[in-house]
């Protein structure tokens, strides 16, 4: 499916093309395992200091905007569609297709980027100031928000590259890796999203019987 | 065999291919590659190594010697980090590894040459990274435990960033290795003619990939909780420090197996090739190391048995501790039964291998004590647990290492180095280490305790038997690294495979060439085929 022309010539790692573009794919599906075991760590912590400070928990998870949590739960679902629709046409050498839906992925993204602005904007303006060491609480979910959003960041920026490819015309029916594997790292990024909304954003309120141990 | 050959021109070759600085530091060859990490590494070794010394100078008397308490504190701890994350993690995988896995498969190279390159670019930087922290003298010791870690230190912060870029070349290494393995082997390459030293790098990439994750995520935990006083570790804020502990030996315990696994490897394919036999339960083998890699995530607690936990939680970790012994006791026992009426030779390589497995022997009969719930209340943090760990890591991957270097060094070079002063440095060595750790097992169970500056005047006497192991330990360092060093430019020129290797990595000329073979290589028949009559060589050979 297409090797790498980027590389010097005299030395391809690959007899055959398709090698390069399974390998690809494979790479791609044992780093985002990697992923899960980078955000699992947050969300053993998460919930271990859930349990342990169920009170403050449940009444601090009240004061998260749910409402932006779940617009940009809709602009990352929304984003990953058109990912979708960007890889078909790949697959099938559309590249101006192909750039017309990283466009509408990007916009998704950057809408992403919109709305964590004036969420973290709100709590580092209230009074008194809502900060990393407020609580463990506050601790832990700056860092998963935030991480998460790096993780957005590099996705619109390897959108942004698989785009330029498409300007190239480079995408055909025997070569379309980059789109795939990049879809494949932005639906991690999704699906990492659609598990961190509820467990910070909804789970106030719900003690999962917990509550009569405390 | 020279039908693989990439050129007819046999001066042509990895090494020679392009010349200058920036042909090797952008080079994208896995040849390459592993040659620049073995000697960033190496040199890296020597300053752990320096430090250490440090170390033991402090030590040859009671009380202050060279140096304060603050001083002493700094200095193990460097020797620490600096051996840990900077030696023995990127370890063998990054040098021979890289160096022989697509050698081996009958690749042109790994899967991703260019994240190859840039795992080693990580490692250079993170080593940059490094220098602060000890410029900012470090003193944490190399585990970081909260809550001293935490508290706003410029030093564990470059440290641990340090360690973070590091385990990011890791999980390259280890994606790269995986995906290589799976598709690039060559023609008649299947699973179960795998070398044993690739499939411990199968099981160590593993390893790479399911727990670098996990202490990234506490590494970067600790710096934001340095940075923004998170509060996750620390006490004051709510913090639990032992969840730290938790989080810290859940990656850094399986990092022992990414340590030696691969030198267990290594031996794996020395005593078949120096017993002329073929290896003795190569499926046993290669069970045992998938095995060890996997039961390697479950024992993590048995650095926590004196540090607060439930009975039974206890219990489990015990047990699920001594279950390592099982596959490691399969692995000693397979390589007995090959050296069984075998024609031995009793070259350097060889001398590595079996000290090897004498050495890891003593590391793994002592952690049995440690893995007991009784008597590690007695042995836990003393000179015991010093003496068993560097009898695993230095007697176990490190003599391992040494043993791959000097078996594939005519492979790598294309020359060879002196075998009497190999074995004159092995003695060395040997000597050394066995007298600077045996008199540490004896200060464990007399109770003193590990990291400290002061001891009683009782203890005089070993500490300065293992003082005078370790200058002896050194010397045999120098000596191995000097014999080497010098056969790199001026040993003499090494036959393709002075060995007589059936192993795919010999078959091409030594040094390689650049893009290690013309034609792929079909492979007929496992490696370990020795001890076959002649006429069947025709087979043996692929
Ligand atoms: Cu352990």
């Amino acid at each position: 499916m297409g090797h790498d022309e980027s590389l010097p010539p005299g030395h391809f790692s690959y007899f055959e093309p398709e090698q390069a573009y399974h390998s690809s794919k494979l790479g791609m599906w044992i780093f985002l395992a990697t992923e899960v075991h980078l955000f699992g760590g947050l969300f053993a912590a998460f919930a271990i200091y859930r349990w342990r400070y169920l009170e403050q928990f449940n009444e601090f998870a009240q004061t998260l905007n749910w409402k932006l949590g779940a617009l940009n739960t809709v602009f990352l679902l929304s984003s990953s569609y058109w990912m979708v629709r960007a890889v078909d046409a790949a697959q099938k050498g559309l590249n101006k297709k192909v750039i017309k839906y990283c466009n509408i992925t990007l916009l998704f993204g950057c809408g992403f980027f919109v709305v964590k602005f004036f969420e973290y904007k709100a709590k580092l303006t209230h009074v008194p100031p809502i900060v990393p060491s407020t609580h463990v609480f506050y601790g832990l979910y700056y860092t998963m928000t935030g991480l998460h959003a790096v993780h957005v960041l590099v996705g619109v920026v390897a959108i942004w590259w698989v785009r330029g490819l498409a300007k190239k015309n480079r995408y055909s029916p025997v070569y379309y890796t980059p789109v795939e594997v990049v879809g494949l790292y932005w639906h991690l990024v999704d699906v990492v999203w659609i598990y961190l909304y509820p467990v910070l954003y909804l789970l106030a309120g719900v003690s999962l019987g917990v509550a009569t141990a405390h | 065999m020279s039908a693989y050959a990439a050129t007819d021109d046999h001066d042509h070759n990895y090494i020679n291919w392009e010349k200058g600085f920036w042909s090797w530091w952008m080079s994208i060859d896995h040849k390459r590659i592993g040659l620049m990490y073995l000697g960033t590494m190496l040199m890296f070794f020597a300053i752990g190594g320096f430090f250490a010394l440090l170390v033991r100078i402090e030590l040859f008397t009671p009380g202050e010697t060279i140096m304060g308490a603050a001083d002493y504190n700094t200095a193990f701890t460097l020797h620490g980090v600096v051996m840990i994350f900077l030696f023995i993690v990127p370890g063998i995988p990054a040098t021979l590894g890289n160096f022989l896995l697509p050698l081996m498969i009958g690749a042109k190279d790994v899967a991703f040459p260019r994240l190859n390159r840039l795992s080693y670019w990580l490692y250079v930087l993170s080593g940059g990274v490094a220098v602060l922290a000890i410029v900012f003298r470090l003193d944490t010791g190399w585990t970081f435990y909260a809550p001293y870690s935490v508290q706003n230190s410029t030093a564990v912060v470059a440290a641990t960033t340090a360690a973070f870029l590091g385990g990011f070349a890791s999980i390259l290494t280890g994606v790269n290795f995986l995906v290589t393995i799976h598709n690039m082997r060559a023609p008649g390459m299947h699973w179960g003619r795998l070398p044993l030293f690739v499939w411990t790098l199968y099981a160590t990439a593993i390893l790479q990939v399911v727990a670098t994750p996990v202490i990234g995520i506490t590494l970067l935990l600790l710096i934001l909780e340095n940075v923004f006083g998170l509060g996750v570790f620390d006490p004051d804020l709510g913090g639990d420090p032992v969840l730290f502990e938790h989080m810290f030996w859940f990656y850094s315990h399986p990092v022992v197996y990414i340590m030696i696994l691969p030198a267990m490897g290594i031996v794996s394919e020395i005593i078949p090739v120096f017993s002329r036999k073929p290896i003795f339960g190569y499926r046993a083998i290669v069970y045992a190391s998938v095995g060890i890699a996997a039961i390697s995530f479950l024992v993590w607690g048995h650095h926590m048995f004196v540090a607060g936990m439930a009975n039974l939680t206890r219990y489990i970790f015990s047990f699920l501790t001594f279950f390592v012994a099982v596959p490691t006791a399969v692995k000693v026992f397979n390589w007995i039964s090959t050296l069984y009426k075998g024609s031995v030779t009793w070259d350097s390589p060889m001398l590595y291998a079996l000290s090897f497995v004498f050495l890891f022997l003593i590391a793994g009969c002592t952690g049995i004590h440690l893995a007991t719930l009784s008597t590690d209340a007695h042995y836990h943090d003393t000179y015991f647990v010093v003496a068993h760990f560097h009898y695993t890591i230095q007697g176990g991957a490190v003599i391992g290492l040494l043993g791959g270097l000097h078996f594939w060094f005519s492979k790598m070079f294309g020359r060879m180095y002196n075998e009497k002063l190999a074995k004159v440095g092995w003695l060395f060595l040997f000597i050394g280490f066995n007298g600077a750790f045996l008199p540490m097992f004896i200060l464990g169970m007399e109770g003193m305790p590990r990291r400290y500056f002061d001891y009683p005047v009782e203890f005089t006497t070993l500490h300065q038997m293992a003082t005078i192991g370790a200058f002896v330990n050194g010397l045999g360092y120098l000596f191995v690294f000097g014999n080497l060093g010098y056969a790199v430019f001026r040993g003499k020129k090494a036959g393709t495979n002075p060995y007589e290797s059936l192993s795919l990595e010999w078959q091409t000329p030594s040094p390689p060439a650049h893009d290690n073979w013309e034609t792929i290589p079909i492979v007929t028949d496992w490696t370990y085929g020795y001890g076959k009559p002649e006429d069947d060589e025709s087979h043996a050979g692929h």
